[in-house]
């Protein structure tokens, strides 16, 4: 047992490939049997690791586990930030001036108000720290803006959690909003869907919500959402964060 | 070769991270303001660029569309490394501030979408 450990220890970037592609594996399961593909994966396998932190020893979650140490590296900053750079292929200029100047207002004001909203009612909830208000403001952007600007600003782990889990909730409220509301909101043409992803920032909630509406739409609503994303870890860690600051 | 693509990924990333480090020292706060925004600009403005030029092979792209699929994974392990014992006190938080950011969001759509149209 004790080798076993030493093993898994010693390569634990590669035992980390084999946990995630098994949660990532049993997420598929679950979202297809559970909840009929309703929910989006990647939202289910994100709260499933936040789960899995839970069973860890403290500060680093289930890295605290020696077997388990190889995750703190694959979900570290530098591989995180790399993937996540990644992403940025799904947009292109040329494509978001199809949008317009609607597409542009909703991608940096979708970042904007989404940031204020979640710090003000942060900073109502006790939170008084400007890294701690932005993280979680940047947090109810997507669940990439949230770590991406806390790990930046030097916000705590804990926080950082609470910065994962409202990206989380978001996606999955939105996957299940949408549909419900699409009419109200005259989602049923590519601006709208543009603007719609501009404003929800989220592309795995955005595509689900979309698909769950009208297949069609899913392009022209993950192109602005993968946009605004970036948006938000651009703006989120500096100009926002600066603002915060003036204000605490 | 599909190296290619992840050398141009490492190469936006390094220079956003640059670019966000000059930044975070200009306004003299710790860390590094919006390296990964920066890098991501860069990353578009270079794939529409390559694009435009017939240079980027798919081979090339192949390379970074593998990382852009490692991300949801990438992000899992990063949420199980989190201090979420110490986080579950503000899981309210956490509920309350999705769902009224994002439905403050969603009222706005339509709103926005007017401006479109008398643009048109």
């Amino acid at each position: 047992m004790q080798n076993l450990v030493n093993i898994l220890d010693k390569n634990g970037l590669i035992f980390a490939f084999l946990v995630v592609g098994g949660i990532m594996y049993l997420s598929f399961l679950f979202g297809k049997k559970v909840t009929k593909n309703k929910i989006p994966a990647a939202a289910i396998a994100i709260s499933f690791g936040l789960v899995i932190a839970y069973f860890g020893k403290g500060e680093k979650g289930i890295a605290s586990i020696p077997a388990f140490s190889g995750m703190a590296l694959l979900g570290g900053s530098m591989l995180r930030d790399f993937s996540i750079v990644s992403t940025a292929m799904g947009a292109s200029f040329s494509e978001i001036k199809k949008a317009g100047l609607a597409g542009v207002i909703s991608i940096v004001l979708g970042i904007v108000i989404a940031f204020f909203v979640g710090g003000v009612i942060a900073y109502f909830m006790g939170f008084t720290d400007a890294k701690s208000l932005t993280t979680i403001g940047a947090g109810a952007c997507t669940f990439i803006v949230g770590p991406v600007t806390g790990a930046a600003v030097g916000a705590s782990s804990e926080v950082i959690a609470i910065s994962i889990a409202i990206g989380v909730i978001k996606s999955v409220f939105v996957t299940i909003a949408t549909p419900i509301i699409a009419n109200k909101i005259q989602l049923n043409n590519p601006h709208t869907a543009m603007i719609y992803g501009g404003m929800l920032s989220t592309t795995s909630g955005v595509s689900a919500g979309l698909a769950a509406t009208d297949m069609k739409l899913v392009p022209y609503g993950a192109l602005t959402a993968t946009f605004s994303t970036g948006m938000g870890c651009l703006l989120c860690p500096s100009i926002l964060y600066y603002i915060v600051q003036q204000f605490i | 070769m599909k190296i290619y693509g992840v050398a141009i990924l490492a190469a936006c990333y390094l220079v956003g991270q640059f670019i966000g480090d000059w930044f975070g020292r200009v306004f003299e706060t710790s860390g590094n303001l919006g390296g990964v925004g920066f890098a991501m600009i860069l990353l578009i403005l270079l794939n529409d660029y390559l694009n435009k030029k017939k240079l980027l092979l798919p081979e090339t792209e192949q390379g970074i569309l593998f990382w852009s699929s490692m991300y949801i994974p990438v992000i899992v392990a990063m949420s199980a490394t989190q201090n979420v014992k110490a986080a579950l006190t503000g899981g309210w938080v956490a509920l309350i501030v999705a769902i009224t950011a994002t439905s403050v969001c969603f009222l706005l759509i339509p709103f926005i979408a007017k401006i479109n149209r008398i643009n048109n």
